[in-house]
Formats: C-alpha cells, structure tokens, sequence
C-alpha cells in the first residue's frame, strides 16, 4: 500500500532523521581537530566550547521562559474582559463565550483584507 | 541641491497621489516612488547639506553622510518590496499612511538638527499608527491607540530633550551626545531625556510591550512596514546620537535576552517575530554602546541586514495569515507541503535572523561579537552568544518549525497572489547574496571595513553554537508546549492596572462627584432666585441701596491700590 504521508511525518523515518541529525552535530564538533579557534578569550578557545555553550544556554533559557511563564501567562481574553468592565457595552457579545474564543477567534473573514 | 531634492519628498508625494490614481497606475506610483527616492540618495554629493533659519535657530533640514546613506537605502528598498507585497491586498489608506511613515523615516534619518528630526520623529508616529489601524478590526484600533499613546509619551520627552538641548547647548545641530551624559547640568539631563525619547522607539525596557503589542495586530502587509522604519530609525539616531554611551550595551544586552524568553512563551506567530525585532534591535544596541569603528560599523550593517530578512519573516508569515486566516502556531502546521515557496523564503529568513553561514545575519552579527572581544568585554560576548542561540531556538526553528512542519493540521493552502510571492523571492535572495558576497554591504557602511567574516573559525564555532540550539529545540520540544494565552508584561501598568485602581476607587470618587454635582446643582438654583430679585426684569441692582454700591466700589479700588503697591 502506497503511503500517502510526506516522508516527514512517517514515523518509520523519525530514527533515520535523528541518526543524520547526530552525524551533523558530530561533525560540527569534530571539525575543530582541524580548524584552530581564536575567539580571544581563552575559555572560548576549549575543544566543543561553543557546543556545549550553544546547548545549555538554551537549557537556561528554555527553563527559565517555563519558569516565568507559569507566573505571566494569563488567559487570550485577560485585557478584553478589563475593557469589557469598564466601558463598551457593544462589546458584551464578545464576552458571552471567553474561553472559546480561542482558534475560532482568528478565523478568515473577520479580517477585511483576509482573503475572500 | 534644494529642498526638492528631499528623498523623503517623491514618498509623500505619492501617499497623496495615491488615492486618485487609477488601479492600473497604481503600482507604477508604487514602485516608481521608492525608486526615484534611492536616486536622489545616492545622486547626493557626500556632505551635502540644505541649511535653513528659523527664528534664532540655524536648522539642516537636510544632511547626507555615509551613515545617512545606508540608512536611507534600506528605508527605499524596504518602501520597495514592502508596497510591492501590498500592492492588491491593503487598502489604500494603509498604503498612503506606510507611504508617509516611510517618508518621515527618510526625513528623520537626512535631518541634520534635533528640531527638523523631531518634527518627522512625530509625523512617523502619526502614520504609524494609520498603518496599524487600518487593519480595520476592532483589535487593531484599540492596538493602535495603545501604540499611539505610547509614542506620543516618547515624543513628549524627547521634545523635553530637545528643548533643554536647545537653551543649554551651544545649537541644535545632531552630533554624538554621549560626553554630555556625563558632563552634568542641563546639558546632561537634555542628553537623558533625548536618549530615553530615542530608546522609547527602539522598544527597550521597561516600555518596550507597545512593539508586541501592536505590530502583529496590522495587516499582513502593515506588519511588515511596521517592523522595519520606527525600531531602525531609533538605531539610527541611537548610532549618531550615542555611540559609545555604556549603558546601551546593558540596554542591548536586556533586550536580546527580554526578546528571546518573551518569543519563547509567545503561540501568536507574528507575535513571536515580533519579540525577535526586540531581541535583535539588542544586538544593535549593543553595538552602539561598545562604540568603535567595528562595532558601528556592525550595529549598520546589522540593521540593513535585519530590515531585510525581518520583513521576509513577515511577509511568510504575513501569507501563511492571509491564506489560512490563522495566527497561532498551535493551530498550523504542516504547510510546507502546499506553501513550497512561502516555506522556503520563510526558513531562508528564519536562518539569516540566526545568522547562519552563507546568510546575511552572519555577516553582520559577528561584526558585534567581534568587537566586543576586541573590546575584551567577557560578559557581553557570553551573553551576545547565548543569544545568538537563542534567536535560533525561537526565531530560526521555532517559527518555521511550528508553521510549516510539526504535526499536519490538514490545512492545504495554496502559496499567495504573485505580488507576494515576488517580493519574498527577491528578499529570500538578497539575504543568501548579502551573505555570500558581504563586499557590497561593507562598501557603504559608515567606516572602512577591515573585518573577514569567513574564517574557518568564526563558521565552525557559529554552525556548533547554531547546532546544538538546534538539539537543544528538539529535545526540550515537550516544555514548550503551545498555550492560548498572553503573557503579561509591563504594559500591565497601563492596560489592566488603571482598570483594577478603577475598580477599588471608582465607587467612592463616583459618589464624591455625584455629591459635588448635587450640591453645584442646588447652589444654582439658590443662586438664580438671589440674581431674579436683585437683577430681575425691572432694572439692575434694584434693591440694592446707593450706599452699598459705593462700598463695594470703595473696597474693589482699595484693593487694585493695595495689589498695586505690593506688587
């Protein structure tokens, strides 16, 4: 039977793009036997500096946007039910179905330059 | 070389001839504009000036130098394609408000005094906002009025600025600042107050939230107006106004690191770009405040470079909206297979944002890393790295992966009108061009060029720092995992604060009104019947007697005398 997928979305090729995926990062690093790094800093200049640095500091950044996430997120409607408060009565129709304004909201067509 | 010689004069003139011009026409007005706008630049001498009186004060109204030139070049080119993308979709007053705004970007970027630069600093916010509202969707004006509140506050202080430049400095000609910061006095808050007017436009902390605010609230072809003039133009004056000020490169440094964590919790994709512009215009900054020659120099390049593959994010993801009517990443996916064009222009953006080899991102960046290990600046180097990583973790693969891959949503658009699609090809090309050949852009830069960015050991340490991010995205993929919501940020102190004070003070304040009108309504009415009797149908001052208006007369003339005397 013909798989109509894209190779991509086969799940039988998910292995094969993370082997490749390595032997890229694998010889990224491996490259620096035979190119000699003069950053400028002497910390910079170690064997696969940029690498690890390259991981981790997303680790971090990745981590900490998790963190600070879980304080700052608020729902897509937080700022229209404070508008909705205080002022625009018109803007009732709205407030009828808060949580369910997700997907549906930014459907085509509620825009006037969307395609028709 | 006169007034009309003004490259910002053939943009205006089209923004007014725009509306009556027939719809065959239009994109020759479009197009022509911007074009004759790029020659009259470079049809400039060096050094070229307009000069001009006004009251006490000698204005520039035009200046042309090498710094000027490069500027103005992006600002055309991006006029260019950015009206090209546009040219059937937008309406037309989008097109003349983009028009104007990008005129006043010219007028910012050849003014030669603080005065002539102020006046097109506020006409760029006045269409700016035009651009944004005229989305037409109830978002986009209340996006509009946030932004324009916020850039009206800007141009109060820098209008504060300016003024106190004016009576404590010598003229008003735009030169570097950066010694008065520190020199003390007027000139030294004049200084401040010009750098915070300045800074408000370049979206840095704390008031940088009205750049994500307002931006993806645009038209798809607005955005990408929007991305480009009002956050460069702001570099611009930063990079003549305060190269080598220290505190930019803190500033800078916050921004790329602010833009990078807000992208990354961020499921609205031009909201995500938009993020980026903040994290980028850090680099920037970042360059300006280390000052030398080569960081200048990389600071210029760098927003050439970034106006390009920025505007190309957006117009990819500009399609990807115009031709689903979606915005978020959790519900796309999968539109590589249908959108091969918008697809490939998009990834093209996407790693020249992350500066990847052989794009035009590489060979601006480095230029700032460069400098700072040339400047022995440790912690800004570390930093300036991580957030080369992390602009390939949200921007690079975050963007593309999120839209154009990850799991299929089933949606199978086909790629944009033509005049989309061009304009994307022409950028997509000139990010890999500028990339391979970076000859052309460091001819114009500001100051001679002495730096090679292909060496084998700028590419090998970029592509492991790049690829790793790259394993890093993959691997924590699961912690970031797409919500619908928005985070907060400080524009809370102006958007939901006033209304929860409201909410705690109205009642009382309401009812203290309520009272006050109550009592000024009695007083009124006590007051009409004293005015009837005494000045009623019959005569003035009837019942007044002649003795008691002689006393009031004898008291109103003492005191004129007492006033007058202690005067």
């Amino acid at each position: 039977m013909k798989e109509d997928r894209h190779w991509l979305y086969r799940p039988q090729n998910l292995p094969r793009l993370w082997k490749w995926g390595s032997i890229l990062l694998l010889l990224c690093v491996a490259a620096q036997w035979f190119v000699k790094l003069h950053a400028g800093f002497g910390f910079a200049d170690w064997f696969a500096f940029n690498a690890v640095f390259g991981f981790f500091s997303c680790l971090v950044m990745v981590v900490f946007a998790k963190w600070l996430g879980g304080r700052v997120k608020r729902p897509q409607d937080y700022y229209d039910q404070a508008q909705d408060q205080t002022q625009q009565p018109g803007a009732g129709a709205d407030q009828a179905d808060p949580p369910a304004a997700g997907p549906a909201s930014s459907a085509a067509g509620s825009q006037p330059w969307s395609r028709p | 070389m006169s007034l009309l010689s003004s490259p910002a004069l053939p943009l205006i003139l089209a923004s007014v001839l725009l509306p009556c011009t027939a719809r065959s026409w239009r994109l020759v007005v479009l197009l022509g504009a911007p074009l004759l706008s790029l020659a009259l630049i470079w049809s400039w001498p060096e050094g070229a000036v307009v000069n001009a009186r006004f009251l006490d004060y000698q204005l520039t109204l035009l200046k042309s130098d090498a710094l000027s030139r490069i500027f103005g070049t992006i600002f055309t080119i991006m006029t260019f394609a950015g009206a090209w993308y546009g040219c059937a979709q937008a309406r037309t007053v989008e097109l003349s408000a983009a028009f104007v705004y990008a005129g006043a970007a010219l007028g910012v970027v050849f003014a030669g005094d603080l005065l002539s630069l102020f006046i097109f600093w506020e006409v760029m916010a006045l269409a700016s906002t035009t651009v944004i509202w005229s989305a037409g969707t109830p978002a986009s004006w209340r996006a509009s009025m946030r932004y324009l509140l916020m850039h009206l506050f800007g141009g109060v202080v820098l209008m504060v600025g300016v003024v106190a430049w004016a009576r404590y400095s010598v003229d008003l000609s735009f030169a570097s600042m950066t010694q008065a910061l520190s020199a003390g006095g007027g000139r030294s808050f004049a200084a401040w107050a010009i750098l915070a007017g300045f800074l408000i436009n370049a979206g840095a902390p704390p008031l940088s939230a009205w750049l994500p605010d307002a931006y993806p609230e645009a038209s798809p072809s607005g955005t990408v107006f929007l991305s480009a003039f009002t956050t460069k133009t702001a570099v611009y004056v930063l990079l003549r106004g305060f190269p080598g000020a220290e505190i930019l490169i803190w500033v800078g440094l916050f921004m790329a690191c602010y833009g990078i964590i807000y992208a990354l919790l961020e499921n609205d994709i031009r909201r995500i770009l938009a993020y980026s512009i903040i994290n980028q215009v850090g680099f920037m900054v970042t360059g300006i405040g280390i000052g030398t020659p080569l960081a200048l120099n990389g600071a210029a390049a760098h927003a050439f470079a970034h106006i390009i593959y920025k505007a190309l994010l957006l117009m990819s993801a500009g399609s990807v909206l115009y031709m689903t009517g979606r915005r978020k990443c959790s519900d796309l996916g999968g539109l590589f297979q249908s959108m091969p064009v918008t697809a490939t222009c998009g990834i093209i953006g996407a790693l020249s944002i992350s500066a990847f080899p052989l794009t035009s991102g590489f060979i601006s960046k480095s230029m700032i890393a460069q400098a700072a290990v040339n400047q022995q600046l440790a912690g800004a180097w570390l930093l300036l790295a991580a957030a080369s990583a992390g602009v390939f973790l949200h921007a690079g693969i975050k963007f593309p992966w999120f839209v154009f891959f990850q799991k299929d949503s089933g949606l199978r658009p086909p790629d944009p009108p033509l005049n989309m699609t061009i304009p994307m090809v022409g950028y997509a090309a000139a990010c890999l061009l500028l990339g391979i050949f970076p000859g052309s852009l460091y001819r114009i830069l500001p100051f001679a060029v002495d730096y090679v960015p292909y060496t084998g050991a700028h590419v090998v340490s970029q592509l492991q720092l790049l690829l790793f991010a790259g394993l890093a995205f993959f691997v924590l993929l699961p912690l970031m995992k797409r919500t619908l919501t928005i985070s907060l940020d400080f524009d809370w102190f102006y958007r939901r604060l006033p209304v929860l004070l409201w909410a705690q003070l109205g009642p009382p304040v309401v009812g203290l009104w309520s009272g006050v009108v109550r009592k000024s309504e009695m007083m009124q009415i006590r007051g009409g019947e004293y005015f009837r009797r005494y000045y009623g149908q019959r005569g003035m001052a009837r019942a007044l007697s002649t003795g008691g208006l002689g006393l009031t007369v004898l008291s109103v003339f003492a005191g004129v005398l007492l006033f007058y005397y202690l005067r």
